[in-house]
């Protein structure tokens, strides 16, 4: 099994998002499954007594963990070590990785049952297990399921969504070698049948962080599978690898967050497994692991600290943004970066990683807001989005760059935009105020793509 | 802020239409219907043809520089007097919102945040600071249902949800369908339409087919360029789809009520 992508991440978002544009089987998988999470989460939401009043409580909580995050991350430390555990810092995806592989050689590993988590396809952990000979193996059944399509997981929250359950059928039975019934249940008892063994066998298991309770040491898991408390409990090593940012004081600012979470995106008042995991396995105790080791990961995070983009890293990972996405929605996840997608993606990419591609992702947005509507922490992640299109506006194409120069002077003056009005009002009289199929004139070609331009007016003044 | 008494009138004597850019270019009829309504109900109008642009396109694409040199010359056309009237709820909140940023620093930042402070969206101007009740008597020509598409620079940049609906509710024999999505972006954006048409051409393609399974007989907006959008790909999918800016159904209803 490997994990190399069958999506082609060269093109621009264009290109990538018309594998999704062309498939309306896929849009209609993300359509249904995120109308579901749009229902449950305004139930959830509904629950609550005031929504919006802890909205502003957990984003003031998630400023005041990052306006002291040395602090946090110092006093975690001290927990986590005094409970039984190691921390390791990495500023890098390749220091990360290298720390994993290390403990893994040391201990004898071939095969690590993971946890779902974003993070390690951030850093690129599977691939990384594989070129050292390393079994990984996903075990949350969506990112599974990703796992043995040979793709990237989709949606930071729901990895699979682009695939309909004909879709796993199809899949699930040329692994098996048998025709698997299309049904729910029996898809599930497959996938967990085949990973029951793994767990057992297993002598590694590596897992995210939801938040990281600094001044408890203790680090929290939210599934719905109970694939991640057997990721952290039955293999002898556990390694949690988080992003700097994932972390609350205590247990006080942890509850307001985990309010939010789940009700965020399934709309579930808590998530059916949440894991308070506080190091390594005590004498005394029958289970849990030997070895508890807490990966913390920079990777360009301490960069955005203090800039315009600091609320970006409040993000606690719902992945309401992008549900409510109206481009998501359409688009799919993978036309995005292959790790974080939707909104937050567009918006952490580019400051995360410095390519042309990632420069891009913040215009793939209709700027409508809905993300900001939505976001439990208070993100404004439009706005971000447009500050990045300023930052990275004198990268744009010469032929944009020109483009905007001319128009800005074309329309600086009265005088000059009633050339243009004059010219409305032609083509307004030869068409006849007939709506325009086809005007084959720059950037209007590109909107008759798939819309007729309107009547054009004959008259060229809104006077009377 | 509610309707003014009958002793304010003359605070309300005279306002500034600013139709923006996209309304003088394509479609004219919505300010000179803005301008009718207005008019209507006793307010002197000013037409701003010459504020042109108030620099969207180009600062919505992070060209900052290029949009302040458009905005300029509408925030010195509108540098005189009371209150401005915008013909599109987008370019309401790029003045309003956007505006006081987009100057930060220059000259002209004192003479764009006082404009932005005077800036309103057609149809809550009507409603909260006119009165619909100044209107008269507003009927449909023939009855009808239609949908009204909440823009979303609208609707969550400046908040503004019920003004428009409220204006309808005064039309009789019009009747307002609220969409199964009605909130959900129609895929415009702007630029994003031209950098994105195929993505943004299915996007409209749920709006049109919610507003279809409404046997709405129109869409009413509030914003040209979210109408051009669905109405467009309507056409373009040979589905007959009418739209019409709010203040050109107001000015019908108002000529049709006598």
């Amino acid at each position: 099994m490997s994990s190399t992508s069958p999506y082609d991440y060269s093109g621009t978002f264009r290109e990538r998002s018309r594998v999704s544009v062309e498939a309306p089987a896929m849009r209609s998988a993300i359509a249904v499954a995120v109308d579901n999470q749009a229902v449950g989460r305004e139930a959830g939401y509904t629950s609550l007594v005031d929504h919006q009043g802890l909205r502003e409580v957990a984003a003031r909580i998630r400023d005041h963990n990052l306006s002291h995050l040395d602090r946090h991350l110092e006093r975690l430390t001290e927990t986590w070590e005094a409970a039984g555990g190691e921390v390791f810092f990495a500023s890098d995806a390749a220091e990360a990785c290298g720390y994993v592989l290390d403990l893994a050689k040391r201990s004898e590993v071939r095969t690590a049952v993971k946890s779902k988590s974003m993070v390690t396809e951030e850093i690129g952990l599977n691939r990384a297990f594989e070129d050292a000979g390393i079994e990984p193996i996903e075990t949350d059944l969506g990112q599974y399921i990703v796992q043995m399509a040979g793709e990237p997981p989709s949606h930071i929250v729901a990895p699979s969504i682009h695939k309909s359950q004909e879709d796993v059928t199809e899949l699930f039975s040329r692994i098996a070698g048998t025709r698997l019934p299309n049904d729910a249940v029996a898809l599930t008892r497959f996938a967990r049948d085949r990973l029951r063994e793994r767990f057992l066998t297993a002598e590694m298991g590596v897992s995210g962080v939801n938040l990281a309770v600094a001044d408890e040491g203790t680090l929290t898991l939210v599934t719905n599978e109970g694939n991640g408390r057997m990721c952290v409990s039955m293999p002898r090593v556990h390694v949690a690898i988080m992003g700097m940012e994932r972390v609350v004081w205590d247990f006080d600012q942890l509850a307001v967050i985990l309010n939010l979470l789940a009700r965020s995106n399934t709309g579930q008042k808590l998530s059916q497994y949440t894991s308070l995991v506080h190091g390594p396995r005590r004498a005394g105790e029958a289970d849990g692991p030997e070895e508890t080791h807490l990966v913390i990961l920079d990777n360009g995070r301490s960069n955005i600290l203090g800039t315009r983009y600091q609320e970006a890293l409040r993000c606690i990972r719902c992945g309401a943004c992008l549900n409510v996405c109206p481009v998501f929605r359409q688009a799919g996840g993978h036309a995005y970066d292959p790790v974080y997608s939707g909104p937050i993606g567009a918006v952490i990419t580019p400051l995360l990683k410095n390519t042309q591609q990632a420069h891009e992702l913040p215009h793939a947005s209709t700027l409508c807001g809905a993300c900001t509507e939505v976001c439990p922490v208070k993100i404004p992640l439009h706005d971000l989005l447009l500050y990045l299109r300023q930052d990275h506006a004198h990268e744009a194409a010469p032929l944009e760059r020109m483009s905007y120069r001319l128009w800005s002077r074309a329309w600086a003056t009265p005088r000059r935009f009633a050339w243009f009005r004059r010219g409305a009002a032609l083509i307004g009289s030869v068409t006849r105020g007939r709506p325009v199929r086809r005007l084959p004139l720059p950037l209007m070609n590109r909107w008759t793509k798939g819309r007729a331009l309107p009547p054009f007016p004959r008259k060229s003044k809104t006077e009377r | 802020m509610g309707p003014r008494s009958a002793g304010e009138e003359d605070e309300l004597d005279k306002v500034t239409l600013f139709p923006t850019c996209l309304v003088s270019l394509l479609f004219p009829d919505a300010a000179r219907a803005a301008r009718r309504v207005l008019e209507r109900a006793g307010v002197a109008v000013e037409m701003a043809e010459d504020a042109v642009c108030c620099g969207q396109p180009a600062w919505n694409s992070g060209h900052v520089e290029e949009a302040r040199r458009v905005a300029e010359g509408a925030v010195h056309a509108l540098a005189d007097g009371g209150d401005v009237v915008l013909c599109s709820g987008s370019c309401t909140t790029m003045v309003s919102h956007y505006w006081p940023e987009l100057f930060e620093g220059t000259d002209d930042q004192q003479l764009a945040t006082e404009v932005a402070e005077r800036a309103h969206e057609f149809s809550s101007f009507v409603v909260d600071e006119v009165g619909v009740e100044r209107l008269g008597p507003l009927r449909a020509v023939a009855p009808s249902a239609a949908v009204y598409h909440d823009s979303c620079h609208m609707l969550r940049g400046l908040g503004i949800k019920d003004a428009p609906r409220r204006l309808l509710a005064a039309i009789e024999g019009l009747e307002v369908r609220e969409l199964g999505a009605q909130e959900r972006c129609c895929g415009f954006g702007g630029t994003f339409s031209i950098r994105y048409p195929e993505l943004s051409s299915v996007m409209a393609d749920e709006k049109v087919d919610d507003i279809i399974g409404h046997e709405a007989a129109e869409v009413i907006g509030s914003d040209s360029g979210c109408l051009m959008q669905i109405c467009g790909r309507a056409q373009a999918r040979g589905v007959n789809l009418p739209g019409r800016y709010i203040a050109e159904v107001v000015a019908a209803a108002i000529d049709a009520g006598g």
